[in-house]
């Protein structure tokens, strides 16, 4: 039977491998989903087997097989309800789970009524994995809410400074619980780290500002991996530490890669550190140009060559199709049409390519930034559908901006360009756009699917 | 340096996985790092396993442990089903078309 449960855990470990080695590839990727679930499945029940005693009480067994069944329903229903503009804030909701979950097993680990490891080592670990549970655990759920539009970037010197105070903490306090400085039992003492942990996770998370929320997202997604990692290693568990370091190690990896588009170090954007918009707290309205629906149409008309800049405005407005759209009638008139996406565009590294593959966009159309950059004073048109800061000139240009230093998507460099609005509200980080102002630039406002409705019908008559 | 002595074969371990998992997913492209994510939180599920090992030696008259373990595994499950179905979801739309 040992033999068994060894070898299975191997496999589920290699099917976890796959599984994200076949992402590599669009073709590959399904398939890759499906190993590595059936090689989770094969490691749950490999474990129920093991564990399974004659002796195992029969409320146990009753209590596991109710939460597993209700688990499994909940997750289908969730993942077939969510709009694929709602993704990040579900994965981040997932990535909650994973963490609540870490950090629960470290509670019961510690109760007195439980036989808890009595090792130092053992302890350690424990403490390590319901901290790192603790805190992806909040951090996700705030995340999510932010993602949501329910919570607002909460910048304060007080919330930054009592963050950095319990992160202070939660590594002093087990160094003093284990030279015996502090008298109390090890279950309350973990129920206490526990609490720290879960108001680090919401204070670590809340003044992070918007922009920086896709990186945030995939640390936590790495903080859940290495919670799992810790607690496998309290368990002695081979398929636990693998799968989660798996997931610590990928994590990590994309949270720098975005750190780089982003041209911003991992430290600041933990720490929530925009440079200070020094004086430019402007009340006064920009200049800026306003053009119609049909002379945007007819501008289309005569193009040559047309960019879109894709952005969140869009995905909010589901005008991902109508845009398709629009791309078949221009190119009929034999005009070229491109995709330019920043690497953060979206709320989660690569949301946007999701996006447009809803919409059935070819991919050869799909250009990256720096490509479109290159050629982008080849475009007689830009078009900006429901994207702001990653259009801003002021990241080149303005060392007093907020946004300075992020790579941008330069449209300003082409012949023309079109801003579609909803309305005069800054971007998601909040600052003012200097493109608006320039004299290639006009503003459409609208709803993005109404107004590109229109000019598809427009098109059609001209 | 005695913990060191017992526990060299789990470092080895750990450090490979490390090098194994930046190793798999260097390769992945950019356009596939969504569903890379969802895919890899799917995976950090895995942490069912403790709680399902935990839960069987649970006394039946510890109520406490009992419910938490019980919402542990609600969660785990949560987490593996929500990932991969979610992941699945996103990956349909990748068909290459026409």
């Amino acid at each position: 039977m040992h033999v068994i449960i060894e070898v299975g855990y191997l496999l589920a470990t290699i099917s976890f491998i796959l599984g994200l080695k076949f992402m590599s590839s669009p073709k590959k990727a399904k398939t890759g989903n499906l190993i590595a679930a059936i090689g989770m499945i094969l490691a749950v029940v490999l474990t129920f087997f093991a564990g399974y005693t004659g002796t195992v009480p029969y409320i146990n067994l009753v209590i596991m097989l109710v939460a597993i069944v209700i688990g499994t329903v909940v997750g289908k229903r969730f993942s077939d309800k969510v709009e694929m503009t709602g993704m990040p804030q579900l994965v981040s909701l997932f990535n909650a789970t994973g963490g609540g979950c870490a950090m629960l097993l470290g509670m019961i680990e510690a109760n007195p009524n439980h036989p808890s490891p009595a090792i130092l080592t053992m302890q350690i670990l424990l403490i390590a994995g319901l901290i790192t549970g603790a805190i992806a655990f909040t951090g996700s759920i705030i995340a999510e809410r932010k993602l949501a539009g329910k919570v607002k970037d909460y910048r304060t010197i007080g919330v930054v400074l009592t963050a950095r105070i319990l992160l202070a903490l939660m590594i002093l306090l087990p160094v003093l619980y284990f030279v015996g400085v502090i008298p109390v039992s090890f279950a309350v003492f973990v129920y206490f780290l526990a609490f720290l942990a879960m108001v680090y996770g919401v204070l670590f998370v809340l003044p992070i500002g918007g922009a920086d929320m896709p990186v945030v997202i995939s640390l936590l997604n790495s903080i859940t991996g290495i919670a799992t990692a810790f607690t496998g290693l309290v368990y002695g568990n081979k398929v636990m530490i693998a799968g989660g370091i798996f997931v610590g190690a990928a994590g990590i990896f994309l949270t720098l890669l975005m750190c780089k588009a982003m041209n911003r170090s991992l430290m600041k954007v933990l720490a929530g550190k925009f440079k200070k918009s020094t004086g430019i707290v402007s009340d006064e309205e920009q200049e800026i140009k306003e053009i119609s629906v049909a002379e945007t149409a007819l501008s289309l008309s005569f193009a040559q060559k047309v960019a879109v800049v894709p952005g969140y405005g869009l995905a909010v407005a589901q005008a991902q199709h109508v845009c398709a759209q629009l791309q078949q009638i221009l190119e009929k008139r034999n005009c070229e049409v491109d995709y330019i996406i920043h690497p953060v565009a979206g709320r989660m590294p690569g949301h946007m390519n999701v996006l447009l593959a809803e919409a059935n966009v070819d991919y050869s159309r799909l250009k990256e930034m720096d490509e479109g950059n290159e050629v982008m004073s080849q475009y007689d048109v830009v078009l900006v559908i429901g994207a702001n800061d990653v259009v801003n000139p002021a990241a080149e240009n303005n060392p007093d901006s907020p946004v300075y230093g992020m790579p941008i998507i330069r449209a300003h460099e082409a012949k023309q360009v079109v801003v579609m609005k909803r309305g005069r509200s800054k971007g998601y980080a909040g600052v003012e756009n200097d493109l608006f102002e320039m004299d290639n630039c006009s503003i459409l406002f609208g709803d993005a699917k109404v107004s590109l409705q229109e000019i598809v019908n427009q098109l059609k008559l001209i | 340096m005695d913990f060191i002595n017992q526990n060299i074969q789990e470092i080895y371990f750990v450090v490979f996985c490390i090098f194994i998992g930046i190793e798999v997913i260097s390769n992945v492209p950019a356009i596939l790092h969504t569903p890379l994510m969802s895919g890899a939180n799917a995976i950090s599920g895995v942490i069912l396993v403790g709680a399902i090992l935990l839960m069987l030696n649970i006394p039946a008259d510890d109520y406490l442990n009992l419910t938490l373990g019980g919402i542990a595994i609600f969660l785990g499950t949560l987490n593996i089903s929500g990932g991969f179905f979610v992941t699945g979801r996103m990956l349909k739309m990748f068909n290459p078309k026409k």
